[in-house]
């Protein structure tokens, strides 16, 4: 265990204020493909997150809590919709930049990426693209400033891989819908202010619903007990006759197609967030493996870790190429679902990898949280299966290249 | 308040640095390059925490090719108005402040900020050059600085203590810890920067008349010495006849 000066143990809140020496690895010089504007955006969200996130991520995933006081500051920089037009509380930018904050924020934490995917890919698109005016004008400024946090429920606990089988439901009562079901694995829903909601409409369709905290008959406990995206809250969603007016009903969407939509946003921001996750663990064990000595020379000199630390970066090299032209492909209006799929799939499996080898690398250090790898190792389980499982995402491009569907 | 902000590029901080095989100049090779801390952090900012309270504009100059762009916006997104680069190698401190001094000589600032020093080369000499050329006031190292009514109340940093100034402008200010906090920009702040307007002029000619020869890293660090606690009398000896520090 790591001692301090006077020789005890040191705490978790004291190992966790380490210093942040994370260094940027651009092996095949794709800063050369960015604009000013991606650099700028990158190194801005970097600093804050060396600032804000680092000194008190350690610490906040080992009580398993929630930072809260760092939406107002995910606000503040813009990372709550960046691509969304700015008169609706977005950023205005493309998509490539969207994907640096995300690679930034993740390099950071995934739980505190997550924050900001949900409310802005999975809360503020939605109510972007399919929202009436007046719910825009009403939602999107304030989720954009922070004031308001959201999150979205599609999931339920017998429907996960296969969220069109969804047993939520709403009735016609007049001016309102009648609301009944529930949402699980939902990320920020404890806290949310509102929740954008998809249940199936008594035509068959599914609907997207913004239901709002105080509604009654609508509540969101917390799941405990995760040992993955410790520093991000989970929660359920329970609806018992919830009364949600109609004005609620986003109006321009109906099927699949909602929901969907909005995880492909939110699937594109994570196969550039992986890649942050993956160049932290990289960073850590390059640094580790080069200070480290046995045998009477740094570790870094031998082989099997330099085997390690090359296919590291080779990896991560791949990766970054993916997104960078996955990127180029959305700003173009190009990048298709199941695209989006293969790299969500290949990015966020590459920095699993990544995570474990950097966590041999690091020795017994590796399992403790002096080093940022165990956690980030933990918080990828996760990042595997949520937006789409590892396998899913594997026979949506099966689909994709044969025209064959194996889901069903 | 008009507010001239020098600005300069500098290796980040992380840079391993080197030399030419020939220690004639920096080896550039693979160095990242960053806006000079304390330009960014304490000089820019507090110019634009006079211009929030009093009203005003703040300009940002550089002097360096068109690479440094990068670095401009990223003053242009923390919240200058606008900047100008002077279009030429930075060669020397001399040429450097000839430049600034030149232009802001034309536009008639009320104060022209910088950083104490450049994290790179460590001359702090731009300031001081650029004071004498305009024939204003140099305040070096300020570590606090109020406007009250037309006057400049400035602290300054000076060994073992703190030494108020007041001063009216016009004037150059250097800006050490303490002066501002540091703004990240936002992305808002990043997207407006692009519409902001960044023009570029060509350098006046300006010989430095003293040119740096060679450079050369520090000795490497020796081996350290393990000495055990209990033994205060080797601790004292090492001291004083190896290391020759007491």
């Amino acid at each position: 265990m790591h001692k301090n000066a006077n020789g005890s143990t040191a705490t978790a809140s004291e190992v966790s204020s380490r210093e942040d020496r994370f260094q940027h690895h651009d092996y095949y010089l794709l800063d050369d493909l960015l604009e000013s504007d991606h650099l700028l955006a990158r190194e801005s969200v970097r600093a804050w997150v060396k600032r804000e996130v680092s000194p008190i991520i350690e610490d906040y995933a080992n009580r398993a809590e929630c930072p809260t006081h760092l939406f107002r500051g995910l606000a503040e920089i813009g990372a709550f919709g960046p691509s969304l037009p700015a008169e609706y509380g977005g950023g205005g930018m493309d998509e490539i930049a969207y994907g640096v904050i995300m690679q930034e924020l993740e390099r950071g934490d995934s739980g505190i990426r997550s924050m900001a995917s949900v409310q802005g890919s999975l809360v503020m698109y939605p109510i972007f693209a399919f929202g009436s005016e007046a719910q825009k004008k009403k939602y999107l400024p304030k989720l954009g400033s922070g004031e308001l946090i959201g999150c979205f429920g599609l999931t339920e606990p017998d429907h996960g891989s296969n969220p069109s089988g969804m047993a939520t439901h709403i009735v016609d009562d007049g001016d309102a819908y009648i609301l009944n079901g529930s949402k699980m694995w939902i990320t920020n829903s404890p806290l949310a202010d509102l929740a954008v909601v998809w249940a199936r409409a008594e035509d068959g369709k599914v609907r997207g619903l913004i239901v709002e905290k105080d509604m009654k008959g609508f509540s969101a406990p917390e799941i405990k007990g995760k040992w993955s995206l410790r520093a991000s809250i989970t929660g359920e969603l329970v609806f018992e006759d919830v009364r949600v007016p109609k004005a609620n009903l986003l109006p321009e969407v109906k099927g699949m197609r909602g929901p969907l939509s909005c995880l492909n946003k939110a699937r594109y921001g994570i196969a550039w967030g992986a890649v942050g996750a993956a160049l932290d663990c990289y960073d850590s064990a390059l640094r580790y493996a080069q200070e480290r000595t046995q045998f009477g020379k740094p570790i870094a000199q031998f082989q099997l870790q330099q085997k390690k630390l090359a296919e590291m970066i080779t990896e991560i090299t791949k990766a970054q190429l993916l997104v960078w032209r996955l990127g180029s492909l959305a700003n173009a209006g190009k990048a298709t679902p199941a695209q989006i799929s293969m790299a969500k799939r290949n990015n966020v499996h590459m920095a699993l990898q990544v995570a474990r080898e950097a966590r041999q690398i690091h020795g017994g250090m590796g399992i403790t949280n002096e080093y940022p790898v165990m956690r980030h190792l933990m918080n990828l389980e996760t990042v595997l299966t949520y937006e789409g499982t590892h396998d899913i995402h594997l026979l949506i491009t099966g689909l994709d290249i044969t025209g064959l569907n194996a889901f069903v | 308040m008009k507010s001239l902000v020098c600005v300069s590029k500098t290796p980040d901080t992380t840079t391993k640095i080197a030399f030419t095989d020939d220690g004639k100049a920096f080896n550039t090779q693979g160095v990242q390059y960053i806006m000079n801390p304390y330009d960014e952090w304490y000089a820019l900012v507090r110019a634009l925490e006079l211009k929030e309270a009093r009203g005003g504009t703040v300009t940002l100059i550089n002097v360096g090719p068109a690479e440094n762009d990068t670095i401009i916006r990223k003053g242009l997104a923390i919240g200058a108005d606008e900047a100008v680069r002077v279009d030429a190698e930075p060669k020397s401190a001399f040429f450097v402040a000839r430049q600034i001094a030149h232009y802001a000589r034309e536009q008639d600032y009320d104060l022209v900020f910088l950083g104490k020093e450049t994290i790179d080369y460590n001359g702090s000499e731009v300031g001081a050059m650029v004071a004498e050329m305009l024939g204003v006031p140099f305040l070096s190292y300020a570590s606090h600085m109020e406007m009250e009514g037309d006057t400049a109340v400035v602290s300054r940093d000076i060994e073992g203590g703190t030494e108020t100034v007041e001063v009216k402008p016009p004037f150059v200010i250097s800006a050490a810890k303490g002066l501002a906090e540091q703004r990240i920009p936002n992305m808002r702040g990043i997207m407006m920067a692009k519409r902001k307007p960044l023009n570029v002029i060509e350098p006046v000619e300006a010989e430095d008349p003293a040119v740096a020869v060679h450079y050369e890293l520090p000795p490497e660090k020796g081996d350290v010495k393990l000495i055990d606690p209990e033994n205060m009398d080797e601790l004292v000896r090492l001291l004083h006849e190896e290391a020759k520090v007491i």
